[in-house]
């Protein structure tokens, strides 16, 4: 089967719990992983007579994701209802906002591996109050409800159907996770479940209309993500080629076997009855306060990057991997802010060459690095005014990581400094001069080959600290002679 | 001196010259309210907790810290949440939900220094007209007990017991006539003050845009001052008007000359005589004080009910949707969770109440939101641009309360477009959140009394009070 004239449609859903102290509407913590049922006001548990009353930090956060998503801001807002029954929804209801946003058409750019780079449209974000939890293993016959996440603050983020594959949905996840980390509104973290996907895709042939898409729930990692819509676009191409239609359904992934399985049908799906909520005026706010929280706004990936590259003349793929992660750059800015001498080429050589490798193999984020910004500084330091050399560095570094002690303890412990005492390496080498006569007039005599074993031999006499620029000139020298 | 006969202003004078004791006036009234059980006006009475509270007001008063309303008992509709006292909604989805907290306005007349004399009947969740749907049983109009007439509804029990002298002053909530409508079949004061005037916070929640608390008072100048206490912006309510503090009661004056605006709308030919004259003496009365008359045109009044019945019943629906038995109240246990809301709401909810559900539940469809509900509320945005238009003429408007006097229980129960009727000449002010006030007016053929509303601008309760006065004054209304 030829699957190259097929297209695949992506749009995503992405809710982003809000980084603030108090849920949307009420003053309940937001606290993860506190005892169950602990973090629950009147509000939250809809008693009687409660009302919502809007957190204005969580309607700030919003704000700033628009503006960090180059998204139109809208002044006037409202929220709505969304009705349906489910017992961890004790409103019966969930806050939400429908007709009127209030954050409109905005869009992100995406790197991808061949070195192109792709805008994402954004069609709107929007603020939301998260449900409660289920909990079902407890007992076989009884269900048990936690009401600790009832009422979070959510962002929906909605892009348009402009992803065509899922490197490109798994960049674009990757970018907003960035995003978002980078002005602080989310802390992206999706094994906790602060930030979780919803697919919509459907297939077509190159130059067809739309065919029709499914949704698939519960997509929770970035791999899953990969995984999903791979799956998704063999299922449907599959039902296409053999005669059939795709069914216009909500799928539900499931992590383990790698495939989305059908969740509700169109037919089932629920009527929300979405209408303005009555205990709650339109969100409005004026010019000043965007502007005011525009010109707070922290640096955003995109202009982080332009900046390395046009400041520290780093190559725009080593800037790209710098800026994917606030915590990279921050690492990075610390190194260069110590000392100012330090050359940011190198340092980001260290940082995305050896630091990742590392990190990498062992499991690690930058942020547990058991080697700190300020140590690795120290070890470039070491490099850059000859203490060590560049080869002894790197065992250094292993070190570092492994006893996390500093590069001087280790360099003075193993006694690793560097010689470049011209004298003394001189006086080295006409010991080994002076051992190995035979070998000095087989070289002399032609053998060139030979000078690599000299040099061995005065490096094995100083277990590899002596300068080896200087070790050659003065080697070449006493040879020449 | 007759305890049962004192009006609050009378009686906050007593207390304050030490003729009575806060003591003494709580046991009298808690008698009283438990000796007359025939009227069904109260779901609970605070028997223990009262008289403690009066000890504690007669302590103050002697050392001269009385505030507002030191030591005087208050009837509250078991729709406010109390602490310390049952909260049913008169619905059998409550019976016995006893609240962890005290809604705004009922924790402002205690700061004030009132005391909680007991919970009063009403329709379920506030929904209907002559408070024959509540779980605990129809409550009768003290005007003739014999013959059983309905007190209005929904706040009918606070009706009843400040009518039946069971109670000096009451609170009830207002969502399209609730206070007024029984105010006018009892025979007395009634105000639904502007929307946003007092805080929703813990009074369960029947049509959020439209619900508003308000006094019920056997006097003008009494709703005035238990206003003064009840209203003020509460940031745990949305939306609460954050205004400047007012004196509604210091403000009171009898001798306004005020333009009344009368609604040609609203004078129907079923309008029986014995309204329409009231109407032309109330219209007699304004003149005598020098008030200008002034015909106005309310033009979209005929389509207010319609609209008020969507909108109330879509909001209701959604409002109602907490009532699950997850959480609270009644529970009917089940293997399955689809089950388990079916058997609880089935058996927790009345008729009317289901009506109000499934009405609300149909007019938000999809297929159905446009024709019904997004409908509505455009009319509601033109009936209150008919009063924003009305209103550049007039500073109040003068109309009935209610098409008529109070029914025979059992009457109408069956037939809820008639039951629904009653609401015709009170349901425009909700959807416009206006002030109005219903005043006791005279007596029907049946011997039953006649109250007649005025309606004020946006937050002018001021001119509402006023006007309301000129006709309490005129009128010369007895109490039976």
């Amino acid at each position: 089967m030829n699957l190259d004239n097929w297209e695949t449609i992506i749009g995503l859903e992405v809710h982003a719990q809000i980084i603030s102290k108090s849920k949307l509407f009420s003053g309940a913590s937001t606290n993860f992983g506190s005892e169950p049922n602990t973090q629950v006001s009147l509000v939250d548990a809809a008693m009687p007579g409660m009302l919502p009353v809007i957190n204005k930090d969580c309607v700030e956060q919003a704000i700033k994701t628009g503006l960090g998503l180059n998204a139109k801001i809208n002044k006037r807002s409202v929220f709505d209802r969304k009705n349906y029954f489910y017992p961890d929804l004790p409103q019966g209801y969930q806050i939400s906002q429908f007709t009127q946003p209030i954050v409109g058409e905005g869009s992100i750019e995406i790197d991808l591996k061949d070195g192109s780079s792709k805008k994402i449209g954004i069609t709107r974000l929007h603020l939301e109050q998260d449900a409660g939890k289920s909990v079902h293993d407890i007992e076989p016959t009884k269900s048990y409800i936690d009401l600790n996440r009832s009422g979070v603050a959510l962002m929906e983020i909605v892009s348009e159907p402009d992803i065509r594959s899922a490197e490109e949905a798994q960049e674009y996840v990757k970018k907003l996770r960035s995003i978002l980390r980078y002005i602080g509104t989310c802390d992206g973290n999706m094994e906790e479940g602060s930030l979780r996907c919803d697919v919509n895709i459907s297939v077509r042939k190159k130059g067809d209309e739309l065919g029709t898409r499914a949704e698939i729930k519960n997509v929770n990692s970035i791999k899953s993500i990969g995984q999903a819509i791979d799956y998704e676009f063999e299922r449907q191409t599959e039902i296409i080629n053999s005669g059939g239609k795709v069914d216009q359904e909500t799928r539900l992934f499931d992590e383990k076997k790698g495939e989305t399985r059908s969740m509700r049908s169109k037919e089932e799906a629920h009527d929300y009855r979405y209408f303005p909520d009555p205990d709650l005026p339109p969100l409005e706010f004026s010019d000043d306060w965007i502007d005011e929280i525009k010109k707070n706004l922290p640096e955003l990936p995109d202009v982080k990057k332009e900046n390395l590259i046009d400041e520290y003349k780093i190559s725009s793929y080593d800037a790209s991997i710098l800026v994917s992660d606030k915590n990279n750059v921050e690492f990075f800015d610390k190194i260069i802010s110590e000392n100012k001498k330090r050359n940011p080429k190198n340092v980001a050589n260290w940082i995305i060459g050896e630091l990742f490798a590392l990190l990498n193999k062992n499991n690690l984020e930058i942020k547990d690095s058991p080697i700190k910004a300020e140590n690795l500084g120290e070890l470039i330091d070491y490099i850059e005014d000859q203490t060590i050399s560049g080869k002894i560095a790197k065992t250094v570094f292993e070190e570092m990581f492994n006893t996390k002690k500093r590069a001087k303890d280790i360099i003075e412990k193993k006694g690793l400094k560097q010689i470049t005492d011209k004298s003394e390496i001189e006086s080295l080498i006409d010991k080994v001069l002076e051992n190995n006569k035979d070998k000095v007039d087989e070289y002399k005599s032609g053998k060139e080959k030979l000078f690599g074993y000299f040099v061995g031999q005065v490096m094995q006499e100083t277990k590899g600290t002596a300068n080896p620029g200087i070790v050659n000139d003065i080697l070449k020298k006493k040879l020449a002679k | 001196m007759d305890l049962k006969k004192i009006n609050l202003e009378e009686c906050l004078g007593l207390l304050k010259q030490k003729k009575i004791s806060s003591k003494e006036l709580i046991s009298f009234y808690l008698k009283e309210a438990s000796e007359n059980k025939s009227l069904n006006a109260y779901i609970s009475l605070n028997s223990e907790m009262a008289i403690k509270s009066a000890e504690d007001s007669d302590k103050r008063i002697s050392e001269n810290k009385a505030r507002a309303l030191e030591g005087v008992p208050i009837a509250i509709k078991d729709l406010f949440c109390t602490k310390h006292l049952t909260t049913t909604a008169a619905s059998k989805m409550l019976n016995n939900f006893k609240p962890t907290y005290e809604s705004t306005v009922t924790q402002k007349l205690w700061d004030a220094g009132a005391i909680l004399l007991g919970k009063t009947n009403l329709d379920e969740f506030a929904m209907g007209s002559s408070n024959e749907t509540s779980f605990y049983g129809a409550c009768t109009n003290p005007w003739d007990e014999k013959k059983k007439y309905v007190p209005g509804g929904s706040s009918g029990g606070s009706a009843a017991a400040v009518a039946g002298n069971i109670a000096i002053a009451a609170t009830g909530t207002d969502t399209g006539g609730s206070i007024r409508q029984p105010a006018s079949y009892c025979g007395i004061v009634g105000l639904k003050p502007t929307y946003g005037r007092c805080s929703r916070w813990g009074i369960v929640s029947f049509a959020s845009s439209l619900d508003q608390a308000g006094p019920m008072t056997k006097t003008v100048n009494d709703a005035a001052i238990m206003l003064d206490v009840m209203s003020g912006y509460d940031k745990k309510d949305s939306t609460s008007a954050n205004l400047k503090e007012t004196n509604f009661y210091k403000n009171l004056n009898g001798n306004k000359k005020l333009r009344v605006g009368i609604p040609k709308q609203y004078k129907s030919d079923q309008l029986n005589n014995e309204i329409i004259k009231h109407w032309d003496l109330g219209i007699d009365f304004f003149k005598k004080n020098n008030c200008e008359i002034v015909d106005i045109d309310l033009p979209h009044t005929e389509y207010a009910l319609a609209t008020y019945y969507i909108i109330s019943s879509a909001e209701a629906s959604s409002n109602l949707a907490r009532y699950d038995g997850v959480r609270y109240g009644l529970r009917k246990d089940s293997n399955d969770i689809n089950d388990l809301y079916e058997q609880t709401r089935s058996e927790g909810f009345g008729d009317e109440v289901k009506r109000r559900i499934m009405i609300g539940t149909y007019v938000l469809s999809a297929g159905y939101y446009d024709a019904y509900y997004l409908k509505a509320q455009k009319v509601r945005s033109k009936i209150i641009n008919d009063f924003k238009e009305a209103f550049k003429s007039v500073d109040v408007i003068f109309t009935p309360t209610a098409p008529s006097d109070a029914f025979e229980q059992g009457s109408k129960i069956d037939d809820p477009i008639q039951m629904y009727l009653n609401d015709v000449f009170t349901v425009p002010i909700s959807l416009a959140g206006l002030p109005a006030i219903s005043v006791p007016m005279g007596l029907s053929n049946n011997k039953l009394p006649l109250g007649f509303q005025i309606i004020g601008k946006s937050f002018d309760e001021d001119s509402v009070f006023s006007a309301a006065k000129i006709i309490e004054q005129n009128s010369n209304f007895k109490k039976g």
